[in-house]
């Protein structure tokens, strides 16, 4: 059957070796008119060199202020079955495993009472149910939470969609129970998730170790970072083995041939630290000046794993440029157990959003009024001890908020004293 | 009880949280959660997962598309329900694992995902270049500079060779933000490709004091560039062009402020920047390319200008190096030498914080 709207730009994209969204979405069009104006609009954008969806839109379910995000078209008359085009935010399992059932149950409902389209999944980590019309919203949130067990994610000035690594289900470096984590903030605090009460958006990220595969250093105002404080696990035979070429180094992460590592140079002499010794049999770490970088352990899986100490970093403060620049996270909490139900954490999120709450300007992040007023002032009010590993270096500008309870008999000056030793 | 739309509060459940994480887990993932013990890439593509209980799980990762039909997820299901009793997963990256519980089931659940055309690219794993992720461009938001899906098929499309092996230095993690929202959060990845707007918003005076809250127009401004103005009887704005970085925050804060513009928008490249703290800690991107005009359907220049630069670091990096970690080495001035791409008067930064990127030594490469 041919379609409505000509897509010669398009159909450009139908060409080439990696999957195209084209070709997969003309096959709904055949039988979606949404997907059939959708392309129309797509190609109308290819042309024009500009979008075509028009700002903003308040649409939602009641009683939640985030979730959806209301989208027009802004020429509908050409492309009415995309007039209204709203998004929904579907709060996936931590981790992202799915059943082919509820899978499917989620394509009948979608492809039913909305366009059919999704993004598997969003920057954030929800699956976006992209596309339907607002008397829609109603039906598709009732199947969500009465059929499928599942409920909206977070938009706006909310508590954002937790996410994390794979951690414990498939990962052998995973310091703590990345998915676990995830799932009791996501439930501890629904009402922040459902109902806008922030300065701006907040963004809680759970990697299992410093590799850091959900990128939570870079984007979330919460960063939870496993890690360990005791000794790397070596299993010196194995190390043999790596360096006499009987194992795959790497993991097989740079190519699958067995091949001998030169422990000195690809090991020992990357080391940050050089907390590492190789004298051909033995490889000695000390662990007091390893930083936990994960490379040693990441060339040789098989022989080296994380101590058994574990438990996590916790920094804050992370956003992209908008809109005083991007910045990463700062470690705030050099090493916290983490064990449920999480109790310790939680305090300390709720001493940090109290502060932000009350200090923060409207579309602020932590990260930017940690900026404006301090990172001292983010550790007192969390009731949190400055510590050296919270800074790569001291501070070299010599102009210091001194606290007058530090300085014997405060800011005060007895005038006539001083000038009974000094003449004006 | 269906829904019903006379009464749609009735029985209303709500703030019940996602599903618990292990509700959609395959058995072998259940039983040996926290158990494992090392992982091997056996191919591109495909994960070998030993348990301390001595269970082996294979994973076998396929690229795909951030934007997919429900067509697409019913044949991933097909897959999934044919070979790998009914679970499948997606990675933060938009690709796709399927997994097995027994070696003697990867070699038909590969081969069936290569008899479906190219729906189903096996790689990604390793010392590749992963998927891209992305943010929605034309297809769905109201700020793009930029296509995102568009941009990532043609870039893929060149660099495909890349996703299925496992020869450069070490990974390569791409990704795309539309606009400087960035709600992709672009800034720490290797290569970054970001949608950039070069001209100021145009003022709709007729709609500014209908749709705006002026005030907050005026202090969403970072760099104060917009003061109020009377223009006839309307209460309006008006924009130093001169100060306009091109953020778009005050049209986030009024419609009425447009600033796309198929003339002044385009791309702007960058370079270096990772989030893992292995060797090297976590790193911006830094400037490669300030802009690219749009070029679709295949945006021919910024697919030659990203291929130029991966080239240059798979021929010149070391092994494990990541490109910052590749460029931190050689020096700046070797990385435009060696890519070609011209260093421009826009590479010197006049933000805050410039002066923390400027050169204070006299140590540099001639």
């Amino acid at each position: 059957m041919a379609l409505k709207h000509k897509t010669p730009m398009l159909d450009e994209l139908e060409k080439g070796p990696w999957p195209s969204f084209v070709t997969d979405m003309k096959r709904m069009a055949a039988r979606k008119a949404t997907c059939e104006d959708w392309l129309g609009l797509m190609e109308m954008s290819y042309e024009d060199k500009e979008g075509h969806w028009k700002h903003g839109g308040i649409v939602g379910v009641f009683g939640y202020g985030g979730g959806v995000i209301g989208r027009y078209c802004d020429r509908p008359e050409l492309f009415p079955n995309v007039a209204h085009f709203h998004t929904i935010r579907v709060n996936q399992p931590a981790s992202k495993f799915y059943s082919t059932e509820i899978l499917r149950k989620l394509c009948d409902m979608w492809e039913e009472k909305g366009s059919g389209v999704t993004n598997m999944h969003g920057s954030t980590g929800d699956i976006i149910l992209l596309g339907t019309t607002t008397d829609q919203l109603e039906p598709v949130f009732y199947d969500l939470t009465h059929e499928f067990g599942m409920d909206l994610g977070g938009s706006g000035s909310n508590l954002r969609t937790p996410a994390c690594c794979v951690g414990k289900a498939r990962c052998e470096w995973s310091c703590i129970d990345t998915q676990d984590i995830t799932y009791d903030l996501t439930q501890e605090y629904q009402d922040a998730l459902h109902r806008p009460m922030f300065p701006y958006k907040f963004k809680f990220k759970t990697s299992g170790c410093p590799c850091d595969c959900v990128a939570a250093i870079a984007r979330a105002d919460c960063s939870i970072i496993g890690t360990w404080r005791d000794k790397i696990r070596i299993d010196q035979e194995a190390v043999r083995a790596y360096a006499g070429g009987e194992l795959v180094p790497h993991g097989g992460a740079g190519g699958s041939e067995k091949r001998a590592v030169d422990v000195q140079a690809e090991i020992v002499d990357l080391c940050p630290t050089r907390c590492m010794e190789w004298d051909g049999k033995t490889l000695k770490i000390w662990d007091e000046d390893c930083v936990r970088c994960m490379h040693c352990i990441r060339v040789m899986p098989r022989a080296l794993r994380p101590g058994t100490d574990t438990g996590a970093t916790i920094l804050v403060g992370a956003k992209a440029p908008i809109l005083e620049g991007a910045q990463l996270s700062s470690v705030v909490i050099p090493f916290m157990k983490m064990e449920a139900p999480y109790e310790e954490f939680k305090e300390f999120v709720e001493k940090m959003w109290d502060w932000w709450m009350e200090n923060g300007k409207n579309r602020e992040r932590l990260g930017e009024l940690i900026q404006r007023l301090g990172l001292q002032e983010f550790l007192k009010n969390c009731e949190l001890t400055p510590d050296p590993r919270m800074v790569n270096t001291p501070r070299y500008n010599p102009y210091i908020f001194y606290d007058p309870a530090e300085v014997p008999g405060g800011w005060e000056h007895d005038i006539a004293a001083y000038r009974s030793r000094h003449q004006a | 009880m269906p829904f019903d739309p006379n009464d749609p509060l009735k029985d209303r459940i709500t703030d019940i949280g996602p599903p618990k994480y292990d509700k959609f887990f395959p058995p072998i993932v259940k039983e040996n959660y926290g158990k494992w013990k090392y992982h091997e890439i056996l191919e591109p593509g495909v994960l070998m997962h030993v348990s301390e209980t001595g269970a082996e799980m294979y994973s076998v990762r396929v690229g795909a598309a951030r934007l997919i039909s429900v067509d697409l997820i019913r044949d991933i299901c097909d897959v999934a329900d044919k070979h790998c009793g009914g679970y499948v997963r997606w990675t933060t990256r938009n690709n796709v694992e399927f997994m097995v519980d027994d070696k003697s089931k990867l070699q038909p659940l590969i081969d069936d995902l290569r008899s479906r055309g190219n729906w189903f690219p096996m790689g990604g794993t390793g010392a590749s270049i992963t998927s891209i992720v992305h943010t929605q461009g034309w297809a769905h938001c109201h700020t793009p500079a930029i296509d995102a899906s568009g941009v990532v098929k043609a870039v893929m499309d060149e660099l495909f060779d890349y996703f299925g092996s496992h020869k450069l230095p070490a990974q390569v993690r791409i990704a795309l933000a539309c606009c400087l929202n960035m709600c992709g959060a672009v800034h720490c990845s290797d290569i970054a490709i970001l949608g950039v707007h070069r001209k100021p918003p145009l003022i709709e005076h007729e709609r500014v004091q209908n749709v705006c809250e002026i005030p907050l127009v005026i202090a969403a401004c970072p760099t104060a560039a917009i003061k109020p103005k009377k223009v006839g009887e309307l209460k309006s704005i008006e924009i130093n062009n001169s100060r306009c970085m091109f953020c778009g925050n005050c049209y986030t804060m009024c419609p009425a402020l447009p600033l796309a513009n198929a003339e002044g928008d385009g791309i702007a490249l960058w370079v270096g920047g990772k989030v893992s703290n292995v060797l090297s800690t976590p790193m911006f991107s830094k400037l490669a390319v300030p802009y690219i005009p749009n070029e679709p359907p295949r945006w021919p220049t910024t697919v030659n200008t990203i291929k130029k630069i991966v080239e240059a670091y798979a021929a010149g990096g070391r092994r494990y190096e990541r490109i910052g970690d590749w460029i931190n080495r050689i020096g700046w001035e070797r990385f435009f030498e060696t890519t070609g791409i011209e260093f421009k008067h826009e590479h010197i930064d006049d933000y805050r914080l410039a002066m923390t990127t400027w050169r204070t030594t006299t140590q540099f490469k001639f």
